[in-house]
C-alpha cells in the first residue's frame, strides 16, 4: 500500500518524549498486511516502546528475515537503517551488524517459519553467542505468504484452514531459548499491549539476547475455530504469569507494590525491570524452574506469558564481552590502530626469510 | 635423467605416512636450500586423514628460479612401504632412491637403471631414542640428515633452522641435532657424497621469501584493515582464517587495555559465515570470510542478495578438488563457473585469480578496496596449490601512503545538506549510488532488501522500476571492468598465444621457455580478474589459436571466455589438468607441441597417458605413475572441444 502516502502534518499537541519527538517519529512506511494481522499490534507496541524509550532514531537497526513478520520491521521507525535479509538468516545479518557496531540497538523481528524452521540453526547459534539484541518472534503457527501450512510452532492437534490436522509436536522457541541458556525470555500476545510495551522496552534495554515470542493470530489462515493459535483461543488460554515493568534510568518508581510482590532486575544502563508474579507460582529468575512452569502450563493448552525468565545476576557474558573488543565500535577505529604498516610488515616477514 | 649438470637443478620426492611428523623435516630441507640462496619450491600432496595414510612431499630445487612442478623426480624418499612399488615407478632413470634399509625391499621392486640408497633409519633411531613417538618423529629428521650428505647441504645452517624452531626447549634441539647427525654421518661414511644432483651456494632468493597463500592473504586482510572475520572451518581455507587470528593477536591488541580490534567468528556454517560478513560490511567494517568450493555453494543464496542489494563482502575461495566433497587435500580450479555466477537470477561477482602468495597479499587488499568502492562481493579465488603450499616469492611490499578506499560513503555533513537521501540513485552517472551507515542520521536511513526495489530504494513489483535498477547493476559492471587488475600479456608477435589463470602461472611459464627453446614462440595472458578487461579481447583478436590452460575437466575458464569476449570458439584449444596436483611444466610442454606439430604429436602424447584402467586403480595420491620415469601424464586432456 506505498501508494497511500502518510499525512504529513502533525498535530501540535501531540505528545513529546524527551528527545521532543512524537511518536510520528516512530512510525513507518503503511503496512501492507491483511487487516486485523496481530503483527500490526506488535508494530504499534514497538513504535510506543522506541517512542517511551526516547531511542534516536538512527541508533535503531531493524533486522528481519522473510515473511509476514519479516516485512514489518519498514513499518515502523523509518529513521532507522533496515536490512531484510534471506529467508531465516537474519541473526547472522545482526551478528556481523553488531560486531560492526556496539553501540547502537538492534531488533530483530522474525516470524515463526523463518525461525523455527529455516532459520534453526542461526536462531539457536545468535543465543549461544548471547549477542545483544531484541529478537522477535511473531508466532502464529502458519505460513502466511504461501497460503497456510502449518509452521513448526503448530501445536499437536491444531486444525489448518484446508481441514487438515497437525501430528507433529511443536517446536516452542521459550523452551528452547531457556535450555540454550538466553538471559532474558518472553512470552506475550499481539492483544496485550499493557504487557508487550515494557517487554520491548526491557528487551531493547537489556545487555546480551533477549526473546520475546508474541503469539499474533493470522487473521486469514489461523483464525478458525480448531486453531491453538486463533485470537479466540490464546485470549481464553493465555495466562499473564510475571509482569514486567521497565522503569528508565532517569525516572525513580512511582507505583506502589505491595511488600515482597516485586522484584527489581537493575540492567546494565541503570534502568530497571521491576518483576511481578501474577498467579502462577515460580521463580521467574530460576531458568529450571521457569522451564518447567512453561512445560506444565503447555502440557494443558495454556500459555504462559510475561518475562518467563531473566538472568537476575547478569551472569552471561554477551558477545563483545566474549570477544573482547574494544568499547569503541570496530566500525569506528582509525586505519592507523588496524593496519601495521611497513615495518610491521617487515618485521612479520622476517620469520618468512 | 640426463647426464647434464643437475647441481641446483632437480626434484626430490619424499614418501612418507601422514602424522609422523616428516612436515618439519620437509620444510627444514627447503628452508636449507632456500637460505643457500638456491631458488626452492614444496609441494605437499597429503590425505584427508589426521594419521596414518601415505602422504608426499615434493622438493624441486631449481636454479632457473622455476617454482611448477616439473613433472619429472630425480631423487625419490621412498620411505612408505605402502607405497613403495609406485615410488620406485616414478623415479626417472638414472635417479637416486633413499629407503630405510633397516627392513629389506624385495628386489623385484628395484630397477636396473636407478641407485639404491640403503640408510638403516629406524634402526639408527631406536639405537639412539628412547619412545616410540620419539623414534617416529626422529626417524624423519634422520632422513633429512642423510639428504644433507647426499645433497650437500650445510650442517650448520639445518642447525640455525633448529634453533630458530627448538630456540626455547634445548632438549629438542639437541635430540633433532642428533637425528640430523646420525643420518648425516652413516650417510657419508656408506655412499659416495655429494650425489651428482646436489645444492650449491647461489644468490638467487635475496629479497624472497617461502610463505604460502593462505598466510600471505591472511596478512593483506590484517593490512587492509580488516576487522571482522566469520568463518566455518574448511580444508583448505582454515589456514587463512587460523593465520588472521594469529596476526591478529600480536598486531591488533589495544595496548592499554589488551582490547582486540578485532571480531573472529566461528560460525554454525557457511551460510552464516557470509551473513556475518554481510552485516559487518552493511554496518561499515572491512569484513571477510574464507572457504572452499562446498562453502561457496552454500553461500549462493547471501551472495546474490548480496550483488542485488549491493552489500560489500570480500571472500577467499580455496579451491580443492570437486564435485561434492571431492578430494578435500587436492588442488583444482573448479570453481571458476561457480564463483562468477554465484547465486539464482542475473547475477555476476568480481572474481581476483591470485597466482601466488604476493599477489595473495596484493589482492587481498584490493578486494577490499574495489568491494567497498563497487559495492559489491569479491571473490578472491585461490586455491590449495597457492594457499597452503610454500612459494618462492618477492618479499612483500607496503605504501604506507595507502589508505583505505571506502568507496561512496555519506557524511554525515553530506547526509545533512541533502533534501532526501536515495539509496540506489546513480547520481554520478557509474552506475555506483551512495550508501549510507546505520547510526548517523536519521536522514540517512534506508531499507536493504533483496526483494525487488526501485532506484530510490522502496519495494517495487513495477516492470521499469525493476529493470531500471538490473541495468543501473549493469553499468556499475562496466565500471568494475576499468578498475579490476588487468591481465598480464608477456611476448608479442607470435600468431600462437597461451591463456591461464592462477596457480597454472608458473607452470605455463616455464613451458613457454621450453618450447622457445625448441623454436616454438607462444605469447602469453594471464588472466588477474572477472570482469575481463579490453586487453584480454585483444589478445584473442590477435591470436590465430590460444590455448586456454586451466586445472579442471570442464574447460570452466574457456566457457566464462566464450560466453564474455568476442572469441570465437573454434581458436581455442585447451589444456586441462585436473588430477589434483598442481600442474606440472611439462604437461604444458607436451600439450602445446601435440597440436602445434600436429598429428604424429598428438598421437605420441596420447601414448603417454596411462590406461584408464590403471588410473582407476591409482591411490590416495591421485594420479599413478604408469610410465616409468614420467609424471602419469596427463592425468588431465588436450582437446578442441569442451
Amino acid at each position: 500500500m506505498t501508494f497511500i502516502a502518510k499525512p504529513k502534518v502533525t498535530h501540535p499537541s501531540l505528545p513529546q518524549n524527551a528527545l521532543g519527538l512524537t511518536r510520528r517519529a516512530y512510525e513507518g512506511a503503511l503496512s501492507t498486511l491483511c487487516a486485523g494481522c496481530g503483527h500490526d499490534s506488535i508494530t504499534a507496541a514497538i513504535v510506543e516502546a522506541c517512542w517511551g524509550l526516547s531511542l534516536e532514531p538512527q541508533n535503531l537497526v531493524k533486522l528481519s528475515g522473510i515473511g509476514c513478520s519479516s516485512k514489518t520491521t519498514a513499518y515502523f521507525v523509518s529513521g532507522a537503517h533496515g536490512f531484510n535479509a534471506v529467508h531465516g538468516r537474519m541473526p547472522s545479518i545482526a551478528t556481523g551488524a553488531n560486531a560492526a557496531n556496539r553501540r547502537l540497538s538492534y531488533i530483530g523481528v522474525s516470524g515463526d517459519g523463518d525461525t523455527l524452521s529455516i532459520g534453526l540453526g542461526q536462531f539457536c547459534h545468535a543465543i549461544r553467542r548471547n549477542l545483544d539484541m531484541l529478537y522477535i518472534i511473531e508466532n502464529n503457527g502458519v505460513y502466511g505468504l504461501t497460503k497456510g501450512q502449518f509452521s513448526a510452532s503448530a501445536d499437536i492437534g491444531s486444525r489448518a484452514k484446508r481441514g487438515e490436522t497437525n501430528r507433529q509436536p511443536p517446536i516452542d522457541p521459550v523452551l528452547l531459548a531457556l535450555d540454550l541458556g538466553a538471559p532474558f525470555v518472553a512470552r506475550s500476545f499481539s492483544g496485550d499491549k499493557r504487557q508487550l510495551v515494557p517487554l520491548i522496552e526491557a528487551g531493547l534495554k537489556h545487555r546480551g539476547f533477549a526473546l520475546i515470542d508474541v503469539l499474533s493470530p493470522c487473521v486469514t489462515f489461523n483464525d478458525h475455530e480448531g486453531s491453538t493459535k486463533s485470537y479466540a483461543y490464546t485470549r481464553e488460554h493465555y495466562e499473564p504469569a510475571v509482569r514486567a515493568d521497565f522503569v528508565p534510568r532517569e525516572q525513580p518508581i512511582t507505583v506502589d507494590y505491595a511488600p515482597g510482590e516485586a522484584r527489581q532486575i537493575a540492567l546494565h544502563d541503570g534502568s530497571r525491570i521491576v518483576l511481578r508474579k501474577i498467579g502462577a507460582e515460580y521463580d521467574p529468575t530460576d531458568r529450571a524452574a521457569a522451564g518447567a512452569a512453561v512445560q506444565a502450563r503447555g502440557g494443558s493448552g495454556e500459555y504462559l506469558t510475561g518475562l518467563i525468565y531473566v538472568d537476575a545476576a547478569d551472569r552471561h557474558p554477551e558477545f563483545h564481552q566474549v570477544n573482547a573488543t574494544p568499547e569503541a565500535p570496530l566500525n569506528s577505529l582509525p586505519f592507523e590502530q588496524l593496519s601495521p604498516g611497513s615495518p610491521g610488515l617487515r618485521k612479520v616477514l622476517a620469520r618468512y626469510r | 635423467m640426463t647426464t647434464a649438470n643437475r647441481v641446483n637443478d632437480f626434484t626430490i620426492k619424499i614418501a612418507t605416512v601422514n602424522g609422523t611428523g616428516s612436515a618439519s623435516a620437509n620444510m627444514l630441507l627447503m628452508k636449507s636450500i632456500f637460505r643457500s640462496g638456491v631458488p626452492v619450491m614444496g609441494k605437499n600432496f597429503f590425505p584427508s586423514n589426521i594419521q596414518g595414510l601415505p602422504t608426499w612431499y615434493e622438493i624441486r630445487v631449481s636454479r632457473d628460479g622455476h617454482v611448477a612442478r616439473s613433472g619429472t623426480v630425480e631423487l625419490m624418499v621412498a620411505l612408505n612401504p605402502e607405497t613403495y612399488a609406485r615410488d620406485v615407478r616414478e623415479l626417472a632413470p638414472g635417479g637416486f632412491l633413499l629407503y630405510d634399509s633397516t627392513w629389506p625391499r624385495p628386489v623385484l621392486l628395484s630397477r636396473a637403471d636407478i641407485t639404491v640408497i640403503g640408510v638403516p633409519l629406524a634402526k639408527l633411531c631406536n639405537e639412539n631414542f628412547t619412545g616410540v613417538r620419539t623414534r617416529i618423529l626422529m626417524k624423519n629428521i634422520c632422513y633429512a640428515g642423510a639428504l644433507a650428505a647426499l645433497l650437500n647441504l650445510d650442517v650448520d645452517r639445518i642447525r640455525d633452522l633448529l634453533s630458530e624452531t627448538y630456540g626455547r626447549k634445548p632438549q629438542l634441539l639437541e635430540s633433532n641435532m642428533k637425528a640430523i647427525t646420525l643420518g648425516f654421518e652413516y650417510t657419508r661414511a656408506h655412499f659416495p657424497c655429494p650425489l651428482p644432483l646436489s645444492v650449491e651456494r647461489m644468490d638467487r632468493t635475496a629479497g624472497h621469501i617461502m610463505i604460502d597463500g593462505n598466510t600471505a592473504a591472511a596478512l593483506g586482510c590484517v593490512f587492509a584493515g580488516a576487522t571482522v572475520a566469520a568463518w566455518y572451518p574448511i580444508t583448505p581455507s582454515t589456514s587463512l582464517m587460523d593465520a588472521f587470528k594469529s596476526f591478529c593477536e600480536r598486531l591488533r591488541i589495544d595496548p592499554d587495555t589488551g582490547a582486540k580490534r578485532f571480531a573472529f567468528i566461528q560460525a554454525e556454517d557457511e551460510l552464516a559465515a557470509i551473513g556475518m560478513v554481510l552485516g559487518a560490511a552493511w554496518n561499515g567494517a572491512r569484513a571477510f570470510t574464507a572457504t572452499s568450493g562446498p562453502g561457496i555453494s552454500l553461500m549462493n543464496e547471501f551472495l546474490g542478495l548480496a550483488y542485488y542489494a549491493e552489500v560489500p563482502a570480500v571472500v577467499f575461495d580455496i579451491q580443492r578438488v570437486g564435485p561434492s566433497t571431492g578430494m578435500p587435500t587436492r588442488t583444482q580450479q573448479g570453481d571458476l563457473l561457480s564463483c562468477a555466477y554465484a547465486s539464482h537470477g542475473d547475477t555476476r561477482h568480481i572474481c581476483l585469480y591470485p597466482a601466488d602468495p604476493g599477489e595473495c597479499f596484493e589482492m587481498a587488499v584490493e578486494a577490499f578496496d574495489l568491494a567497498e568502492r563497487l559495492q559489491t562481493p569479491v571473490l578472491v579465488v585461490s586455491d590449495l596449490d597457492i594457499g597452503m603450499n610454500d612459494w618462492m616469492v618477492r618479499e612483500f611490499q607496503w605504501d604506507d601512503a595507502y589508505r583505505p578506499d571506502r568507496g561512496k560513503m555519506m557524511t554525515r555533513e553530506q547526509i545533512e545538506s541533502l533534501e532526501k537521501f536515495h539509496r540506489y540513485l546513480d547520481v554520478d552517472g557509474d552506475g555506483i549510488p551512495w550508501r549510507t551507515l546505520p547510526g548517523v542520521h536519521p536522514k540517512a536511513a534506508y531499507f536493504t532488501r533483496g526483494s525487488g526495489h526501485n532506484q530510490f530504494g522502496a519495494y517495487t513489483e513495477d516492470a521499469a522500476e525493476y529493470q531500471q535498477v538490473l541495468d543501473r547493476l549493469m553499468n556499475k559492471w562496466q565500471t568494475a571492468k576499468q578498475r579490476v587488475p588487468r591481465a598480464l600479456i608477456d611476448g608479442e608477435g607470435s600468431e600462437i598465444g597461451i591463456v591461464s589463470i592462477g596457480s597454472g602461472d608458473s607452470a605455463v611459464r616455464e613451458a613457454l621457455a621450453l618450447l622457445r627453446a625448441q623454436g616454438v614462440a607462444i605469447d602469453y595472458l594471464r588472466v588477474r580478474a572477472f570482469p575481463f578487461g579490453e586487453e584480454v579481447e585483444r589478445f584473442f583478436a590477435d591470436h590465430q589459436r590460444v590455448f586456454v590452460a586451466e586445472q579442471n575437466r570442464d574447460a570452466q575458464l574457456r566457457s566464462l571466455l566464450t560466453l564474455e569476449t568476442a572469441v570465437e570458439k573454434a581458436k581455442m584449444r585447451s589444456l586441462l589438468h585436473y588430477s589434483g596436483l598442481p600442474v606440472s611444466s611439462r604437461f604444458i610442454v607436451e600439450g602445446v607441441l601435440a597440436d602445434v606439430r600436429g598429428a604424429a604429436g598428438a598421437t605420441r602424447a596420447r601414448r603417454e597417458r596411462p590406461a584408464p584402467a590403471a588410473r582407476t586403480g591409482s591411490d590416495a595420491a591421485g594420479e599413478s605413475a604408469a610410465t616409468s620415469g614420467r609424471e602419469a601424464l596427463p592425468p588431465g586432456k588436450t582437446t578442441t572441444t569442451a
